[in-house]
């Protein structure tokens, strides 16, 4: 991987970043929970951590917001060395909204904000606990037990518990496992809220599309680093550019047809039915494609960018490793 | 190290409230000793006036001692493991609070509701022995000084229990086991105060001293200590 692929924007234009690490490792025993892991975020940024279960997500963020000692490498997190004698101001820094909400379940939402304003000792508690429940929508529930919530009210709570520090930089894991789209689909708003607020995120998600739609950036982590950019930039590495082609009837000799388009690389027929050529400028090679078909004969229904999604790019990399462990 | 007071009190407000809207943990830490205090409570109200000579050389009532000896086991233990079992140990954990502070404010929580237990047990068989005893039995099984022990004795010993049962509860992996290795590990303290009820230890000035200075010792040791056995790593992720 190319190591300027790691670094953030703001890391790029000479600001410390958000979080920096540099071939950071941890290793139960025999077992490695992740190995050198390096990349940078920067501030205001929403940075994915994607990856299949058991690939070192959670761990990672364990061993950044200071729960966890690394087994090697280094890291900065909001401006301090990650090691034992920072832990208290880390996380004072910080914040991280776990993947179990584990909220006191009998006592009520407001009562579980006051304890853990207490342990942040936020000045103005009661003021900065009114801001959080508002951010999250649950002005009106602060006096219900968090036990009788909902498991989508209760992942607000959580939120909420985690913004009473204001955190300079807000790990979030796995927010939406387990919720309807319904109660995703607002969490999803409220870290949009927070993107607009300038909020450092780390996200972790297996979830690829609220990736995609709420990440500057994404890394891919199956124990060691396998991507790290921008969605788009991982679809064009992955991907190159391509055109689908889709007619009535298949084409008699689709190689004469093909052969003379400008930038043409390769083409294949898709499982599903189109032929994806893939050249070097889709807006160049459309029309002359066109043309060609025309030229043909062939009966077309339509011509289009081949569009490949995160999940594409999250696959191939994951069947990769999938097809290396088989070998 | 510094320990931060609004910490201490933020765990401390937190336990006292989940308390408060658990009574059923109180009535049991009130029931169990009241139940067992029956029988030598019943001894008492029994003997005669003539008995009242041989009973005047023992302080029967420091028996009473074993409640805070065993009865804060039950919150303790739940100390560290239940909040485990709850899934509720990490949101603390990531929050900036060192462990020092966690345990204090965790251990205060389980002293308040054993010494008012200790306290209001205690205080039912004193109006009982006066109200039903016969008179001499009375004058002989209440000494002030022993109420002033049992005053004195109870927080101390409430407290050395409270560390052992902490130190469980952050080794054990289920708040059943830690509840009942929590009340096994107070039985020696528990012991101890029924060998001086029972004048097998004699009960002497320089004795009382020696067990407070001993208490207050293992007190702040078990402070230590417990924060060493507390090991956020094992405690998140099982391993180690």
């Amino acid at each position: 991987m190319n190591r300027r692929e790691g670094v953030s924007p703001a890391a790029a234009a000479g600001s410390e970043p958000a979080i920096s690490v540099a071939h950071l490792s941890k290793r139960f025993g025999d077992r490695v929970a992740f190995d050198d892991v390096s990349f940078e975020v920067g501030h205001g940024e929403v940075f994915g951590f994607l990856g299949p279960n058991g690939a070192g997500k959670t761990t990672t963020v364990r061993t950044l917001g200071t729960l966890l000692q690394p087994s090697g490498g280094s890291a900065r997190v909001a401006g301090l060395d990650l090691n034992p004698e920072n832990g208290v101001e880390i996380r004072t820094r910080i914040s991280i909204m776990p993947e179990s909400p584990g909220l006191y379940v009998r006592l009520s939402v407001r009562d579980n904000l006051e304890c853990f304003a207490g342990l942040y000792e936020v000045v103005n508690a009661a003021a900065r606990i009114d801001q959080a429940l508002k951010a999250v929508n649950l002005v009106g529930r602060a006096s219900d037990p968090c036990g009788g919530l909902s498991k989508g009210l209760r992942q607000r709570v959580s939120l909420a518990r985690a913004l009473l520090n204001d955190p300079q930089v807000l790990f979030l894991d796995e927010p939406t496992a387990g919720l309807d789209p319904v109660a995703a689909r607002d969490v999803h708003e409220l870290i949009d809220g927070l993107r607009q607020r300038g909020v450092t995120i780390f996200l972790t998600t297996h979830r690829l599309e609220e990736a995609e739609r709420l990440c500057d950036r994404v890394a891919i982590l199956n124990t060691t680093l396998r991507a790290i950019g921008k969605p788009d930039d991982l679809r064009l590495r992955l991907f190159p550019n391509a055109l689908a082609v889709r007619t009535v009837a298949p084409l008699r000799d689709p190689d004469l047809v093909f052969k003379d388009l400008p930038g043409m690389k390769a083409w294949h027929r898709d499982s599903s039915g189109p032929y994806i050529i893939a050249v070097a400028d889709t807006a160049a090679a459309a029309p002359a494609l066109t043309r060609a078909l025309v030229a043909a004969g062939a009966d077309v229904l339509s011509i289009a960018e081949s569009h490949h999604s995160l999940e594409d790019v999250y696959l191939e990399l994951i069947n990769e490793d999938v097809e290396v462990v088989a070998k | 190290m510094k320990v931060s007071g609004t910490r201490v009190r933020a765990i401390l407000t937190k336990e006292l409230r989940d308390l408060r809207r658990n009574t059923s943990v109180l009535v049991a830490m009130l029931l169990i000793p009241l139940i067992f205090s029956i029988a030598p409570l019943v001894n008492i109200l029994e003997l005669s006036s003539a008995a009242s000579s041989g009973v005047s050389h023992y302080n029967v009532l420091l028996y009473l001692l074993g409640i805070p000896a065993t009865v804060p086991a039950v919150i303790a233990a739940y100390a560290v493991a239940g909040e485990r079992q709850q899934g509720t140990l990490e949101p603390v954990l990531i929050t900036p609070i060192r462990r020092e502070e966690f345990l204090l404010g965790k251990a205060l929580a389980a002293l308040l509701p054993s010494v008012v237990v200790a306290y209001v047990v205690y205080a039912i068989v004193l109006v009982l022995i006066q109200v039903f005893a016969q008179a001499g039995v009375a004058a002989a099984v209440l000494h002030p000084s022993e109420m002033l022990v049992q005053v004195l004795f109870t927080p101390l010993i409430a407290g050395w229990s409270i560390w052992l049962g902490i130190a469980v509860s952050t080794r054990a992996t289920d708040t059943r086991v830690a509840q009942q290795l929590g009340v096994v590990a107070g039985v020696p303290t528990a012991v101890v105060a029924a060998l001086v009820a029972y004048a097998v230890i004699p009960a002497t000035f320089g004795l009382g001293i020696f067990f407070v200075a001993l208490l207050v010792f293992l007190n702040v040791t078990g402070w230590r200590v417990t924060s060493r056995m507390f090991d956020r790593e094992r405690l998140i992720t099982g391993t180690k």
